[in-house]
């Protein structure tokens, strides 16, 4: 568990984008959702548009025509988000290193905050990488929270 | 005036959210009939053909692996006995038996894989779960035989990289055993169940002679009632000794009428039918060495000396995998390569399935030919008479679909 997380507030919603990955991530990361390894009963949930999502997952490297695609389901995601990538591939290109048709690794086109290397990564290993990206929400969250408080205290501040 | 059509168009893709990867397809709908379709696809292309001839063949098996991860061991399989037969090697019959054992493994977890999505297509979640859970099984199978989930890397020029032991062989045997059991429960969820069956039957129809016209291969040919298969038609590897028969669903349920429920009974009994090979193969493994050189310089340097050309077939869960690869003399590399993917050649077929189907049909159909491209996201309805447009996502397909379902079990 991510430090000083105790107990997830709330759900975490995610959306799964495949930009060119050769389908063996996007099978693990199903898999999660299965009795085996279940991730719902932790609340996270897979979510089919990325308006609904705290959390956008991707994998793959992003393939020509995809990068723009990316970059604008991205902007749908609603903020606090977060983006995480599974696989080598989207990561560092992986096998794919020098290919002629991929507009590079995730982060050069969108931001990220969470990648977890293997090709493809263990379902554990994927719940770990969620996890992290949990934590790191939630203290975005929180971050956000206490500025508010923190500015609404300041106000009062002044009034009196 | 212009004329008017009544009919609009719904596209699909590239992007959704599930299982598969992105395609686009384009709808021309009346009313809530198709009539016609365009397919547009190339959101995953990697260019891998191109990275191979950057590597040399003990190098582009991983690449190779790295087409699909769902029948991943297919396309190393395909690759390297195209590779062995431009160099001429000799694979050991032992290695040539595991390869098998591994091959068909593989096809059980591919064909409860692909049970399952149908199921969450039609609604029927709990059904999803469970074949998803017991896919499981298979799945620690494959780790423990070769390290990995998926994507095994057991494959070598020449050979495989791990032998099966007594032990493995045992995990394998007691896998076998309780797939055994659960198959009856599978049939008895899938044939013998009356809302499966009202919600597959006669839907997404390939006739044998479409099958034949668009050059369906797989399940798909063979749930039309084309008795074709690789592993009986040009047996390889272990198959020559097995005697594989293609399952029609003819030899089933008495019938064959090309739908949907026919290309799930087939995928079904393919499960029984690999069990049993699997168990063939165990009886009759040689003892012998697993692989012809197993020193990489060695056979690197083998290789660079090899001059010839090596085509190969083999049967993929989804159909014949063909691969076409030359060496020449003093290149290290390979110096072509073609790949051909079942998927490739089943596409066609959706042309004269989706002909009248309805909207709430379409992802079952695209479904069931197991393409590595199933779900859908972003649908657009654009009505051309009204000129609006609507978005339907694919969570809104599913639920079109599902709420078929319900409306035919009431
Ligand atoms: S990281 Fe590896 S397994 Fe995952 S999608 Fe990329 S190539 Fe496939």
């Amino acid at each position: 568990m991510g430090k000083g997380l105790n107990s997830f507030e709330r759900a975490v919603w995610v959306y799964h984008l495949n930009t060119g990955s050769c389908n063996a991530c996007d099978i693990e990361i199903v898999s999660l959702l299965t009795p085996r390894y279940d991730v719902e009963r932790f609340g996270i949930k897979l979510v089919p548009s990325p308006r609904h999502a705290d959390v956008l997952l991707v994998t793959g490297p992003v393939v020509k025509g995809m990068d723009e695609r990316a970059r604008r389901i991205y902007e749908q995601v609603p903020a606090p988000k977060a983006v995480i990538v599974v696989g080598t591939c989207g990561t560092d290109h992986g096998v794919f290193y020098s290919s002629y048709n991929t507009a590079g690794p995730v982060d050069q086109v969108i931001p990220v905050d969470v990648y977890v290397p293997g090709c493809p990564p263990r379902p554990e290993a994927i719940i770990e990488g969620v996890v992290k990206l949990w934590a790191k929400l939630e203290s975005q969250r929180r971050g956000v929270q206490e500025t508010a408080e923190q500015d609404a205290a300041g106000k009062e501040g002044v009034a009196l | 005036m212009a004329e008017y059509s009544y009919s609009y168009k719904i596209p699909v893709g590239p992007v959704h959210p599930g299982l598969k990867e992105p395609i686009h397809l384009s709808f021309e709908i009346e009313g809530e009939e198709v009539v016609n379709l365009d397919i547009k696809t190339g959101w995953v292309h990697r260019g891998i053909e191109y990275l191979g001839l950057q590597r040399n063949p003990i190098q582009v098996i991983y690449l190779a692996e790295r087409i699909c991860g769902i029948c991943s061991v297919c396309h190393a399989f395909c690759f390297a006995r195209a590779v062995e037969s431009a160099a001429g090697i000799e694979v050991p019959l032992r290695a040539e038996y595991i390869r098998t054992i591994i091959a068909e493994l593989e096809r059980i977890h591919s064909h409860i894989l692909w049970a399952g999505v149908a199921a969450h297509l039609m609604g029927f979640d709990s059904l999803f779960y469970y074949t998803w859970r017991v896919r499981e099984e298979v799945m620690d199978v494959l780790e423990y035989l070769t390290g990995n989930r998926v994507n095994y890397g057991i494959l070598a020029i020449g050979g495989v990289r791990r032998d099966i032991t007594t032990d493995g062989a045992a995990k394998i045997r007691e896998n076998l055993e309780s797939y055994l059991g659960l198959f009856n429960r599978l049939v008895e969820a899938f044939v013998e169940d009356p809302s499966v069956r009202a919600r597959t039957r006669d839907i997404g129809v390939l006739t044998r002679e479409e099958a034949i016209e668009t050059c369906a291969v797989g399940p798909t040919a063979r749930a039309s009632g084309v008795a074709t298969d690789v592993r009986q038609d040009q047996p390889y590897c272990a198959y020559a000794d097995l005697e594989v028969k293609a399952i029609t669903p003819e030899a089933i349920t008495g019938e064959t009428r090309g739908d949907v429920f026919d290309k799930a009974v087939v995928r079904l009994f393919e499960i029984a039918q690999s069990i049993e090979i699997i168990e063939k193969c165990l009886e009759g493994l040689p003892e012998g060495k697993i692989s012809a050189e197993d020193k990489l310089p060695r056979l690197l340097n083998q290789l660079k000396k090899a001059s010839g050309e090596g085509i190969s077939s083999i049967e993929a869960p989804r159909g014949e995998d063909y691969h076409y690869v030359r060496l020449e003399e003093g290149e290290a590399n390979v110096t072509a390569w073609k790949v051909r993917a079942p998927t490739y050649a089943n596409i066609p077929s959706w042309f004269p399935m989706m002909k009248g189907a309805q909207i709430a049909d379409i992802p079952l159909i695209v479904a069931s030919i197991d393409p590595c491209i199933s779900c859908t996201d972003r649908v657009t309805v654009v009505d051309r008479k009204k000129g609006t447009t609507t978005v339907l996502t694919e969570e809104d397909l599913r639920r079109l679909c599902v709420e078929k379902t319900r409306r035919m079990l009431r």
